[in-house]
């Protein structure tokens, strides 16, 4: 006879023993370590929910709780390492090996971990890419999720940041897996039902609310003037020009920028319901004013940010919401959406080079991806054109029949030519490449590909890298918006300027934009009180964002 | 403290009558930028303090450039750094010679 359910015996086993710590379904939080010792086995695949947001700390700190001698070599397959404890476990021998996404907060001791051979490391994966080796061969045995409610049976709210937590659900639980949630409250009756209770095997009443990073919140009074200029020519030079509707936003201030131009610059220019129509992007409280002055017809997120959940409510129209009234983000389809159905990504980084291959990885932090090299990739199974795609498409085109051109999504790098301390963006040589070396990585940790990019915004002007011919125009390109790095004053001057001339380089000056006029009384918002006000108070910031 | 100090020539003199102007703040990041309307019309130097050690090759490109772009002959320019990047150097320095245009 042969054996087709040994994984669902398992899984029965697993479930009995996890049982004796439970009513019904239900674990009080003193008993989660127990629970965890119960259901747990040498060398499984865990996912510990951590997104780019919401985390399911509470299960994290019972797994770093977990005696090693039961519990040990677990394979961590998880989007986010955000809290301490994502590296704990792999100090204590709980955790071997590790393959993930995006770990901003832990970057230094992730490298540094990496590096000292604590992690044996699976890869660097976009968020996208490892949800689909959930479903090929990264299928978690566990899954520790968290969510705001759930009721006895399981049936389970996770409120507006619903982020990974279906895709992650499905893959465990609908493959033999077991799956636990972390939720704040346990109630008679859930607000919505965002996971099925067939899906969830336990629930653990949380000692304290999950904790949820404000990531997304950029406070208008901190924004430059050399942000201003930079969102203005971005508004003129790219999405005027291209008739850019469908796009995605990263979190660095200069698009924050943009957000905040929109009702003021962008209207002057007369583009409003030109640009920037429809958004995959998390609910930005700087995208406020735009939503208030009529300018943007609908936002789906990836997940939800402090503070904007009673503005979202107020604004079905724009958001998506459930039967509920709260916003229901998404990641995976989210992603989806920046990938396939959007036009423009744009987004900050940390270095260039001098063919535009960019990377957050410095020598000492390993940042990890997130969803920037999906969003900031040219999708080649799209197949519907746009008149954005298409102009794009045909600035890109040298050879060929033109009958079989295909588009291009217009991916754009927005830096200011030094960061903090004077660090240059612009640099000979990635940082990654040298750490790839040092850890022993097959692959660079390159976060958008030469290949991918189609322009970089500086403060000194827009190079279009759609109209480059050779490699040594591209490199003068670049070279000819760097500024004053290294790389920017070892341009080719006369090179520059005939590049110029052919409008791949182009400075404020050719796009019709004094320098002078980047002001911030351009803002329509300059503080966050001010985007309290734009909300009609619907906006109630995090704590440290007031200082009023 | 580094200080350096730029002497260029210049073609003509800057615009306008005003004989003195301060823009930005000595903050971190920032900086403050005197200008004086105190030398013959084909000259013009600046004058920079900074607390940031071994950028005078980037330092004299800005100016350089700023010079070849506002011709601001006659202004005696007196910088306070606060460790501002080259671009907002570079914004102020304009901003000045605009206002004292005005």
């Amino acid at each position: 006879m042969s054996h087709w359910r040994r994984e669902q015996a398992e899984r029965d086993a697993r479930i009995a023993a996890g049982r004796t710590h439970a009513s019904g379904k239900v674990v009080p939080a003193g008993r989660a370590v127990d629970l965890l010792e119960a259901i747990l086995r040498p060398g499984d695949r865990v996912c510990l929910e951590g997104d780019n947001q919401k985390q399911a700390d509470c299960l994290a700190r019972a797994l770093s709780l977990c005696d090693p001698a039961k519990v040990h070599d677990l394979h961590m397959v998880q989007s986010g390492i955000v809290l301490p404890e994502h590296l704990d476990i792999f100090e204590q021998g709980i955790a071997k090996r590790l393959d993930y996404s995006y770990s901003g907060p832990q970057g230094g001791r992730i490298a540094r971990m990496l590096f000292g051979g604590q992690i044996e490391l699976g890869a660097v994966h976009t968020y996208l890419e490892l949800f689909a080796r959930y479903f090929v061969d990264l299928t978690p045995q566990v899954a520790l999720i968290a969510g705001v409610s759930a009721d006895r049976e399981g049936n389970l709210y996770t409120g507006p940041n619903t982020e990974d937590t279906p895709t992650v659900v499905e893959a465990t639980a609908f493959k033999n897996g077991v799956v636990v949630a972390q939720v704040n409250e346990i109630l008679d009756r859930v607000p919505r039902v965002d996971i099925p209770g067939d899906r969830i095997d336990f629930v653990v009443e949380a000692d304290r609310p999950f904790y949820v990073e404000p990531l997304f919140t950029r406070d208008p009074a901190a924004m430059t003037e050399t942000q201003i200029l930079m969102a203005m020519m971005a508004i003129k030079g790219i999405y005027a020009e291209y008739g850019i509707r469908r796009l995605n936003h990263g979190i660095g201030f200069g698009t924050a920028a943009i957000e905040l131009l929109l009702p003021t610059y962008a209207e002057k220019l007369g583009l409003k319901g030109q640009i920037a129509t429809h958004w995959a992007l998390n609910p930005h409280p700087t995208l406020i004013p735009a939503i208030e002055s009529g300018w943007v017809r609908q936002v789906h997120c990836f997940g939800s940010e402090v503070g904007m959940d009673r503005y979202i409510r107020e604004r079905p129209d724009v958001f998506f919401t459930g039967a509920d009234g709260s916003l229901r983000s998404n990641r995976a389809f989210c992603q989806t959406a920046g990938l396939y159905a959007c036009d423009l990504f744009i987004g900050s980084t940390l270095q260039i080079d001098l063919m535009g291959h960019s990377s957050t990885v410095t020598q000492s932090r390993v940042a990890g991806f997130g969803g920037a090299p999906n969003m900031g990739s040219d999708p080649h199974g799209r197949r519907h054109p746009s008149d954005t795609w298409m102009k794009a498409g045909r600035e890109a085109q040298t050879v060929g029949d033109p009958a079989l051109m295909r588009g291009r999504k217009l991916v754009v790098q927005i830096v200011e030519t030094f960061g903090d301390k004077l660090v240059p963006a612009f640099v000979e040589r990635l940082d990654a490449l040298e750490l790839a070396r040092k850890i022993g990585l097959e692959l660079a940790p390159v976060m958008v590909y030469a290949d991918d990019v189609t322009h970089i915004v500086t403060e000194e002007g827009i190079a279009n890298l759609l109209l480059c011919r050779t490699l040594d125009e591209r490199e003068q390109a670049i070279r000819g918006v760097a500024g004053y790095t290294e790389v920017g004053r070892g341009r080719d001057r006369a090179m520059v300027e005939s590049l110029r001339a052919r409008g791949i380089v182009r400075r404020p000056e050719d796009l019709g934009i004094e320098p002078l006029d980047a002001d911030r009384s351009l803002l329509a918002a300059k503080s966050i009180k001010d985007l309290v006000h734009w909300s009609g108070g619907l906006y109630d910031p995090p704590a440290r964002f007031r200082n009023w | 403290m580094e200080r350096l100090t730029f002497r260029h020539a210049t073609k003509a003199p800057l615009v306008g009558r005003k004989p003195l102007a301060i823009t930005g703040v000595v903050a971190s990041g920032n900086l403050e930028v005197l200008l004086e309307r105190t030398l013959p019309p084909d000259a013009c130097t600046v004058e920079i303090e900074t607390p940031v050690h071994g950028y005078g090759d980037v330092w004299e490109a800005v100016v350089a450039d700023f010079v070849a772009r506002a011709q601001p002959g006659g202004l005696r320019i007196t910088i306070n750094d606060g460790g501002a990047r080259p671009d907002t150097v570079s914004l102020r320095l304009l901003q000045g010679a605009r206002l004292m245009e005005g």
